[in-house]
Parts: C-alpha cells; structure tokens; sequence
C-alpha cells in the first residue's frame, strides 16, 4: 500500500530559501541546493519550493535553480510560484520539476488548470490553496508573498476545491493561513472538510510543531502528505526520527 | 555501455537524463532510431499522455524500429503502458510489444486517483536482473492514473486497489510503471542494474 508522504516545503525568495511566521518577517535559512539535498538524504518523500514573491511581483520563477535541484536530488519535487502559462510550466518541468503547483493565477483565471491539465497531465498540475477562516466561512486568499498586497478572494475554499478538480488539478496542497508558522498542529476540521470533497491526493500544510501533530493529521484527516517547513528548517524535528515514530505508531511510511 | 534517452520532444527527460548522470552511466539523446548506432540499449521515458505520445513516435518511426531491435528496451511510466497492445488512455493502440491492454484504474473506496506516492514494490522472484540487490518491500514512486493489470509479463507489482504492475517483462523488453529517476536509492539500483544486463 501507499505510504503516507513527509514533504519540507522550502520558501525560496530571490534564490535562498527563506521562512516566515503567517506570511511575514521572513528570515534566511539556508541554500536551496545544500536543503534540498539534506532533506533527500534524511528521507523526505518529496519537496515543494514555493516562490514565495513571484506571484506579487509579477514574475515567474527562474528554471536555472530547478534545473540545479532536479540534478542533486532522486525524490520527487513540485515547483510553485507565479506560473501563468502553458510556457511557464512547460519550461519548469522540462528542466526536471515533477509538478507544477498554481495557486494565485488560477484564481484570476480557473481555465489555466484545464489548459495546463490537457498539455502536461493532471497528475503534475498541483492546485495551491491559502485558506482561513473569514466570516464564518473557509475561504481563499491571494497575493500571499507581500503582506501589502494580500487580499481576499470571495471564493469558499472547499467550492474551489471541487471545481479545481473538476478541471483537471491532480493534488491539492491546502495551506491552512490560521496556523502557518505557529507549530500549534495541522487544522484538522478544515483538512477533513477538504478531504470530504477532495478525491485527488490532498496534502496538509500549515502548523505542524511535533511529531504527534503528524500523526493526528494523517488518522484524522486522512490527508496523503503532511507539508512543513519551520520545525524542519530550525531542526525542532528530524525526518528519520519522525518517520520512525510515525512507523511505531502504526503509519505507513517509507523507511 | 551507451544507454539511449529517446526524446519524443514531448517528454520530460530531464529527470531521467540527470539520474543517468548521477549514477555514472554513458547515455545519447536519440531523437529517431537512425540515431540509435552506437546504443546498446534504449530507455523509452514517460511521455505525457498515450494519444500524443503514441503519434511522436510514429512521426519518427519507432514501432517499426522497436519490432526488428533486440537491445535491451526500458520503458519508464507511460513508455511502460505503451509497450503493450492498447491503452484506454484515449482508447490507442500502442506498441504490441507485450501482450496486453492498459486500463484505468479503478476508483476504490477511500483511495484518491491518480495513483501518486510512493509505494511498496511486492511479489518478485529472484531472477528479474533489474531487481539485483533491490528487496521484496522496498518503496519507489509511483505516478499514474491507468495501469497494466498484473499478468503472465508481471515481474513486480505494487497494490493499490488494483493489482498493478510495476515491472514488465518480455524477452529484451523491460518497462517500470514506477519512476527509477525519482525512486531514490531504490530506483538508481534499478537504473544501473539495467545498464548491466
């Protein structure tokens, strides 16, 4: 059977990694490359490299840093950030990213996922989600690299959800805004709720602090993947360590 | 030793290149079998989906090609599907190298389609060469939305909901459903094992 996956997310601005707390203050932490490999080595089951900024700027990510990754490493990796177009994506995935993950374009034009779907297949189009409660009311967020720029879209996360996939999104990244950076755990009544209407791989992003976080996410939520960055970055958690408690606690992961 | 890449132009080849390259092995990118004179074997890489795919390599003549070559072939994910009789992946005829069809997979309860992640490689014998020093269990990473059914050419499979096939073989002609290029080191044994055989 499928293992559950264990995916570092690696915040990438002007080619370094980077991390903040909710969207702000963001501090360097390292090398894209020297990361990349380390998570590889310590058994991460994926990576997601997020451009943080492009969206908000207006640019695209550059292929040169994609290229040097898809070199190094031997685990899958999904690349995100500011892809508009079929050229965009075709040059990201041409220089080795697996997928491609869209969020904000596709806010401003949903027919980008079924173009994008058509051209490369929709097991590497990835649908990005920013979500948080507003109103009473799950709902979803863009321009999220500058914090003068973010606004919110009227659009309810979960009717998004179902209509990305209805498009052609083969995996669902929902980042949860509420709890992104304050390792308080993953917000597990709006990944089940997602989960509910989602029937592509769904991956939990946003709040993960301990180990047993994990775990509630994957029993609870069922969720496919588990996204985090902070406690990985600082080394609060380790991923061989964490993939062995998970192990003992009865969650399929790979060794 | 010199693997050929076959590049359809509609590929992503990257990946596997640079796999290639990190476990030391000689490989050529070949466009068209004319190309094709100085490999001794060929690895055919996944290639978006079975229609389009299946039309490059007919532009280019491979399924002639493909028919008379005794070099060891490698198919990769969708150049796995293709080396069979047809797939419902836009209902084609592909290939015909190992009998057999690709179907969809099915949607079973409580498992999310495609098929994505990694998944444990079950059910082999010893005498598969790409599976030397790789161990009944080990994972690899699978990404795919239809599937050859294990059948008389399964050499491994992997389960979900389906019984799928992850390695085919017949004769020369050899395919993985899984990704080698991303299957760690898991999948670099595999890659090396088939530079040996």
């Amino acid at each position: 059977m499928l293992a559950k996956r264990i995916i570092p997310c690696l915040d990438v601005r002007d080619g370094r990694v980077v991390k903040g707390v909710k969207f702000r203050d963001h501090e360097d932490v390292g090398d894209i490359v020297d990361l990349a490999r380390r998570y590889a080595r310590e058994g991460a089951d994926e990576l997601v490299f997020y451009d943080i900024a492009a969206s908000a700027r207006g640019d695209t990510v550059e292929p040169e840093w994609v290229s040097r990754v898809a070199r190094e490493i031997d685990i899958p990796f999904c690349v995100a950030g500011g892809i508009r177009s079929i050229e965009d994506a075709r040059a990201r995935l041409f220089a080795g990213a697996d997928k491609i993950s869209i969020n904000t374009p596709a806010l401003a034009n949903a027919d980008l996922i079924d173009t994008l779907a058509r051209e490369f297949g929709s097991q590497c189009i990835v649908l990005g989600v920013d979500s948080r409660v507003i109103d009473g009311d799950w709902r979803v967020h863009q321009f999220t690299g500058d914090p003068d720029k973010t606004l919110t879209d009227h659009r309810k996360t979960l009717d998004w959800v179902r209509e990305a996939i209805e498009r052609g999104a083969g995996e669902v990244v929902l980042n949860c805004m509420d709890m992104d950076g304050v390792r308080d755990g993953y917000d597990i009544e709006q990944l089940q709720a997602v989960r509910a209407v989602c029937s592509t791989p769904l991956i939990a992003s946003g709040g993960a602090g301990r180990k047993d976080h994990f775990k509630s996410v994957f029993e609870l939520a069922n969720v496919d993947g588990a996204l985090a960055a902070s406690v990985f970055h600082k080394g609060v958690i380790e991923i061989g360590d964490l993939k062995a408690y998970l192990g003992e606690e009865g969650i399929r992961v790979r060794p | 030793m010199m693997i050929g890449l076959i590049d359809t132009g509609c590929a992503n080849i990257a990946s596997v290149r640079f796999a290639l390259e990190r476990a030391g092995l000689d490989h050529v990118i070949v466009r068209d079998p004319s190309e094709t004179g100085d490999c001794d074997r060929l690895i055919l890489p996944g290639v978006g989906a079975a229609g389009a795919a299946m039309a490059r390599l007919d532009e280019r003549g491979w399924p002639e090609a493909f028919r008379t070559d005794d070099r060891p072939l490698l198919g990769i994910c969708l150049g796995m599907q293709l080396l069979f009789e047809h797939s419902a992946e836009g209902d084609v005829d592909t290939l015909g190298l190992i009998p057999g069809r690709v179907e969809k997979l099915p949607l079973s309860d409580g498992l999310v389609w495609p098929h994505m992640g990694w998944n444990a490689l079950q059910a082999f014998g010893q005498d598969e060469p790409l599976l030397r020093q790789v161990s009944l269990g080990e994972y690899a990473y699978f990404v795919h939305g239809f599937y050859a059914p294990v059948g008389a050419h399964t050499v491994a499979q992997a389960d979900y909901g389906a019984e799928v096939s992850a390695i085919v073989r017949s004769g020369h002609i050899a395919g993985c459903q899984f990704h080698p290029e991303r299957s760690g080191r898991v999948g670099a044994r595999i890659l090396s094992n088939f530079a040996r055989i």
